[in-house]
């Protein structure tokens, strides 16, 4: 038994949900679908179907939920290694994440990709970027091609708390504070940077500040509960459409699963990840809504018969999926097909 | 006309940035104070801080801005200062811009281009001299261009810039106040190695700032009724394997010129595919001419020892051609 110091859980959230009975169950199914893709995954990852590093989001849907949800198709989004949620409510198809799980060629990124490395030009999802903090500065030269395009759009870059140790953080958040670009930067602090705490990785565990020190205005919002994810998202990214420069955001979640399929999690009290799990921002968020009236039995079980049925058709478009033939290995490392 | 290598690289880049308005240019001290090797001087004023951009000293930071603007829709032309400095931004360098067409299966092309300073020769010590464009031709996905001409000073970004994918193009710190005749515009490729003196005895094969050594040991070998040919390489990656094959096979002797290091390097690489492809063309073992597996010395005379030189390249060739 792990006798670290338990990082407890804020409170449950409460309150009345301040949204209409439609664009809350939108949020509710949108966490579903994460969640019921993500539990079959790892199943298949058992299974054999699925290889590689998988990292599952399970716990942190109402982050990308939230986020999402207000972003709109012209909005770029760049994302880390932990996207299969982001990917999905970008508009990817399920089954073509499913089937780059695989590592089929109808894969959103060719099976070239895999868990890691979803991408989708089409739906503006420029990745899947597995080097921790690699994809933020690439999302302050999106929105500065925004910018010299005359494009009304912002640049959503994900990433987690332990990314705020690098180097490139810093040069990213200057960056973009000195250009003033469309930015909208999304911590998700799961509060641990794969096995290392908050508090072992950063003297100041206050996050906000490191953006404010840029003199990035910044929020911590509670990231277990989808609907304060929404509302700050729509006004950060209203200021960011605004031309009033980047915004910060730290969303507070917490990972339920492992880092990725397997780890021991020596590295945390269980009685924290119990916890944490009692925040289900799912459960708590059904739970709310039907206290409101505006969920019951049945459209909850409506709603996750339809999930489920997505669930299954992707895997079945997964299954039936076909791999790129080995002589096209070479294709692609360059856009015209030189060879060194 | 005569002008020197700086200033044609700077007509190719005042061409690139009047002629399309999705190139602009970004790194340190471009803007105000005029490029680090003063290439750029006057492009601010012309084009403006939005399109010339300085930048503060956050090589990987900008790096990424570069990948992410030529990802919006942008052709975005780096410099960084020299090589060196490169290091700084090898993570966005190799692992982002050189693999992301592969690994989003062929959606997205990084049509960005990134100029350095390269090479030895003035004095400045072991972090400011080392050539190490050898080492980056070690990574598919990315072009790596070494200009050392003045045609191709002032034409190869343009080819550079057109093409879709990312380049590294190196311009080798000896050669900027090098002057020369530029001629009539032409095409240049970003593919070929050109064939710099045509010679019998044996092929003298080399790139970036050891090409007008190379071609000055020629001349003295000339003298000794020695033929020797010289092919300016121009492309590191792709290489061009025919063209080395094509001249070794004409004169069966050939010794190697290249300022990066020895051990697994750019001269190495060439060997082998000629080893591979036409081992037995060869009248005798190749050879090459590198810098000395040090890091690079501050005093002139040390430093002009661990550098390939004429005389050098000239014992090397009289080596390969036997007593």
């Amino acid at each position: 038994m792990s006798t670290f110091d338990i990082v407890h859980p804020p409170p449950p959230p409460s309150g009345p949900v301040r949204l209409e009975t439609k664009q809350a169950l939108r949020l509710l199914r949108d966490m579903l679908r994460i969640r019921r893709m993500e539990e079959h995954s790892a199943e298949l990852y058992g299974a054999g179907k699925i290889r590689g590093f998988l990292h599952l989001y399970i716990g942190e849907e109402a982050v990308a939920a939230g986020a999402l949800g207000v972003l709109t198709t012209e909005d770029n989004v760049v994302a880390t290694y932990r996207e299969h949620g982001h990917a999905l409510l970008h508009g990817i198809p399920m089954k073509a994440i499913m089937a780059e799980l695989y590592g089929k060629r109808e894969g959103c990124s060719g099976g070239r990709g895999g868990s890691m490395h979803l991408f989708d030009a089409d739906h503006r999802f420029f990745g899947g970027s597995a080097i921790v903090g690699g994809g933020l500065p690439v999302a302050v030269g999106l929105a500065l091609a925004d910018r010299f395009k005359s494009r009304d759009a912002v640049t959503a870059c994900f990433f987690g708390e332990g990314a705020m140790a690098e180097g490139v953080f810093h040069e990213s958040m200057n960056l973009a504070a000195l250009w003033r670009v469309p930015v909208l930067f999304c911590c998700e602090n799961n509060l641990y940077a794969m096995g290392t705490a908050l508090s072992r990785s950063e003297s100041q565990t206050d996050l906000t500040q490191k953006a404010l020190a840029y003199k990035i205005p910044a929020d911590s919002v509670d990231g277990m509960d989808v609907a304060a994810v929404h509302e700050a998202v729509v006004a950060a990214r209203k200021a960011v459409m605004n031309g009033r420069g980047p915004r910060f955001i730290e969303f507070r979640t917490y990972r339920f699963r492992a880092h990725s399929m397997y780890d021991a999690e020596l590295y945390r009290n269980k009685d924290e990840v119990e916890e944490w799990k009692a925040l289900d921002p799912i459960q708590t968020f059904a739970g709310r809504l039907e206290s409101q009236g505006m969920l019951d039995a049945d459209r909850y079980q409506g709603i996750e018969d339809e999930v489920n049925g997505e669930v299954r058709q992707a895997i079945a478009f997964a299954e039936a999926g076909t791999w790129e033939p080995v002589e096209g290995l070479l294709k692609d490392v360059y856009t015209a097909e030189e060879q060194a | 006309m005569n002008l020197t290598y700086r200033e044609a690289l700077r007509q190719g880049l005042h061409e690139a940035l009047a002629k399309d308005p999705d190139v602009f240019l970004m790194g340190e001290d471009v803007g105000r104070y005029g490029g680090s090797y003063a290439v750029s001087k006057g492009m601010l004023e012309e084009f403006g801080p939005e399109r010339v951009r300085d930048t503060p000293l956050s090589e990987l930071g900008f790096v990424g801005a570069g990948i992410g603007a030529a990802l919006g829709g942008m052709k975005p032309l780096v410099e960084i200062m020299t090589v060196n400095f490169s290091l700084l931004a090898l993570d966005q360098i190799v692992i982002s811009a050189a693999l992301l067409r592969y690994m989003s299966g062929g959606q997205f092309s990084v049509p960005l281009v990134i100029r350095m300073g390269t090479g030895a020769g003035r004095q400045l010590a072991a972090q400011h001299s080392h050539s190490l464009e050898g080492w980056y031709a070690h990574i598919p996905g990315i072009k790596i261009v070494t200009p050392a001409t003045i045609a191709d000073a002032r034409w190869m970004l343009k080819a550079a810039i057109a093409d879709p994918d990312p380049v590294l193009l190196f311009e080798h710190a000896q050669l900027y106040n090098m002057e020369g005749e530029l001629g009539g515009n032409i095409e240049v490729d970003m593919h070929s190695a050109r064939v710099m003196r045509p010679g019998k005895d044996v092929s003298l094969i080399t790139y970036g700032g050891s090409l007008w050594k190379t071609l000055e040991a020629a001349g003295t070998l000339a003298a000794d009724g020695i033929d020797a040919e010289v092919l300016d390489l121009r492309v590191l990656r792709p290489l061009d394997t025919a063209a080395v094959l094509g001249s070794v096979r004409k004169t069966h002797r050939v010794v190697i010129i290249d300022e990066g290091w020895r051990s697994g390097g750019l001269s190495a690489e060439i060997m082998a595919r000629i080893a591979e492809q036409t081992l037995y063309e060869l009248d005798a073992p190749p050879a090459r001419v590198c810098s000395e597996e040090v890091p690079m010395p501050y005093a002139k005379h040390l430093e002009d020892a661990a550098l390939p030189q004429h005389d050098k390249i000239v014992s090397a060739a009289r080596g390969v051609l036997g007593p």
